[in-house]
């Protein structure tokens, strides 16, 4: 590696900013600054050691956003007692930004669509897919409750500087291939391991030319390849995206040339086909028309998730469905990602597209995502899905199979009652 | 946190997952008297019946992998456990292991050298395991001085604690 001295790559640029630190080296430990905390269920576990901590008040209430979503209304009386745990911090220490049942959404997606994080940010989440906010140039990482505690008491957490992997993507995406079916080939190649204690920086033509939504979409997967976080550096299409929303002042900052990186993996997506996940692995990664070959019949279909429901998908989808059928046998459920991005599909007509195709279209939430709210699979049933995980388990019983692709895809898998390629219906 | 940790050791396969050493059925548990009699209940059932405060646990590769819980270093912390040394960890695990107060080790090799019931010294800023039936040993890269603090106090809560008290006292003061 042809390392120019001090040279930084963005995810040690971003956190030696946080910790105040001129020029961090991986695997230093510093003390980082957190711009945005982000709890939804799971933080109703952080309000014990907080109040162990003998913390009367939190750092700074116009930095938490508590976003219930996992359970959305509360399936469950557990889901209840957490809800209303949440609620009731909320009121306790003055937090505003309470994410609750009718103007709630997936905590990420709130986080993205409100502007939460923005260029520059270390923002932190009670989940593992906080990932997703790397998109706007952040370091976005998942945290445990009680460190979420210490954040909510001090406003700083302790971190170790990560070494970069770097996925440089050229090319171009051919018609009916998204970015979905892009990080789906990078976790294919990186393997559920393969980034674990790193950050995974993405650059590229291909990635500059991808929507927001796209952007997210593959900084979220990052999630499966063990990675800490990941990101893109922000461009005008990021500024463009926050201008009317963010909530605190931005930081942009881009890589150095000739930053050591661990790894540089080159992806070149000319001619590449829809991609997707097999049980029981994400990174068990096969062109989607090669899996079609084998006529695999699914039970259920599942468009939903922080992966892949925002408008942009929906809008995507619904344009293919437009006067089509779901097939005789298959339960199609759509559950977009947050209320607002729900309202734009009654304003546009997409949940009347989707109902009169014979599919459900929910309330936002997880939905069916992991298995413990709505659409849980009995023990044979396969599901093709647009979510990001399809370990044994993921949607209820072990034995269930699940076959993870991109929002068109589910479109063309509800339609011909196998997995099908999306380009068929262009 | 004493600079040298010595205990009677339990060893552990690779790749032992946060189910294996708590199961999800007990996540509803918060007693830790509760959570120590199912502490490895999967992967090593002789341990909460048997072991003994200050033991050490060794394991091999990507020790506490699999979902982020929380309560699988806290089922540790419950059952008095030592210090944890494993060839390698899940990131979300050794954090979480730390910040409850748990020493945890990362040893490449260590997994090795061990069987059941030897004794184990370790010696945190030195950055070595023995093993002080065979004398075999192996050399670790210490815990920065930040991890062997939040350590040596008993791990997040406490130093939050400390933290603030002491702010406390030079805002009134
Ligand atoms: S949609 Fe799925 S992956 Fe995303 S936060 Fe919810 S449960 Fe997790």
């Amino acid at each position: 590696m042809s390392a120019s001295a001090g040279a930084q790559t963005l995810a040690e640029k971003i956190l030696g900013r946080a910790s105040g630190v001129e020029h961090v080296v991986p695997g230093e430990i510093v003390e980082g600054r957190v711009d945005l905390a982000m709890m939804h269920e799971q933080g109703a576990q952080t309000v014990g050691p907080f109040q162990q901590m003998g913390a009367d008040r939190v750092w700074d209430p116009s930095r938490v956003v508590i976003a219930i979503d996992h359970w959305v209304p509360a399936s469950t009386e557990g889901a209840a007692v957490m809800h209303r745990i949440l609620r009731k911090f909320a009121a306790q220490y003055d937090l505003p930004h309470l994410y609750d049942v009718g103007h709630h959404g997936i905590c990420h997606q709130v986080l993205a669509e409100d502007g939460w994080v923005v260029p520059g940010d270390l923002a932190v989440g009670t989940d593992s897919h906080t990932n997703m906010l790397g998109a706007v140039g952040a370091v976005a990482s998942g945290v445990g409750p009680t460190e979420m505690a210490a954040v909510l008491a001090l406003g700083r957490l302790w971190l170790k500087v990560p070494p970069s992997i770097h996925v440089r993507v050229s090319g171009e995406l051919g018609e009916g291939v998204v970015g979905k079916d892009l990080i789906l080939r990078a976790v294919g190649e990186v393997t559920t391991s393969g980034a674990a204690y790193k950050a995974v920086e993405f650059s590229g033509p291909t990635i500059r030319a991808l929507s927001m939504s796209d952007r997210f979409t593959v900084c979220n997967m990052t999630t499966e390849m063990g990675a800490k976080c990941g990101m893109i550096a922000p461009d005008e299409k990021t500024f463009d995206y926050l201008r009317a929303t963010a909530k605190h002042a931005m930081h942009p900052v881009a890589p150095d040339p000739g930053a050591t990186y661990e790894r540089v993996i080159d992806i070149d997506v000319d001619g590449m086909p829809p991609m997707v996940a097999c049980p029981y692995s994400p990174d068990n990664v096969r062109p989607l028309p090669d899996v079609a070959k084998e006529h695999v019949k699914v039970d259920q279909v599942f468009l939903g998730s922080c992966t892949n429901a925002r408008i942009e998908d929906l809008r995507q989808a619904a344009k293919m469905m437009k006067g089509l059928k779901v097939h005789k046998g298959v339960r199609y459920i759509v559950s977009p990602a947050s209320s607002a991005i729900y309202q734009q599909c009654l304003h546009e007509g997409i949940i009347d597209i989707f109902t009169e195709a014979g599919a459900v279209f929910t309330n936002s939430s997880c939905s069916a995502c992991f298995g413990g709210n709505m659409g849980i699979l009995a023990p044979d049933e396969v599901c093709a899905s647009s979510s990001n995980r399809n370990f044994p388990g993921r949607m209820g019983p072990k034995e269930a199979r699940i076959y993870l692709m991109s929002p068109t895809a589910t479109v063309a898998t509800a339609v011909k009652g196998e997995i099908a390629d999306p380009r068929e219906l262009l | 946190m004493q600079d040298v940790i010595r205990g009677r050791v339990w060893v552990l396969g690779e790749n032992v997952d946060t189910d294996g050493i708590i199961s999800g059925k007990y996540l509803t548990i918060l007693d830790p008297a509760e959570l120590r009699k199912h502490v490895f209940e999967i992967a090593l059932p002789e341990f909460a019946p048997n072991a003994q405060p200050g033991d050490i646990v060794i394991a091999g590769r990507n020790l506490g992998s699999g979902s982020s819980r929380e309560a699988a270093p806290a089922a540790l912390k419950a059952a008095g456990v030592g210090a944890v040394v494993a060839d390698s960890f899940a990131r979300i695990f050794f954090r979480n292991c730390i910040n409850l107060g748990v020493p945890a080790i990362e040893a490449a090799g260590v997994r090795a050298l061990f069987e059941k019931g030897d004794t184990a010294r370790i010696e945190m800023t030195g950055g070595r395991v023995v093993n002080e039936r065979t004398q075999a040993e192996v050399r670790f890269p210490p815990l920065p001085a930040h991890l062997l603090d939040l350590l040596e106090v008993g791990g997040l809560v406490e130093k939050v604690r400390r933290e603030l008290l002491a702010a406390k006292g030079a805002a009134s003061g």
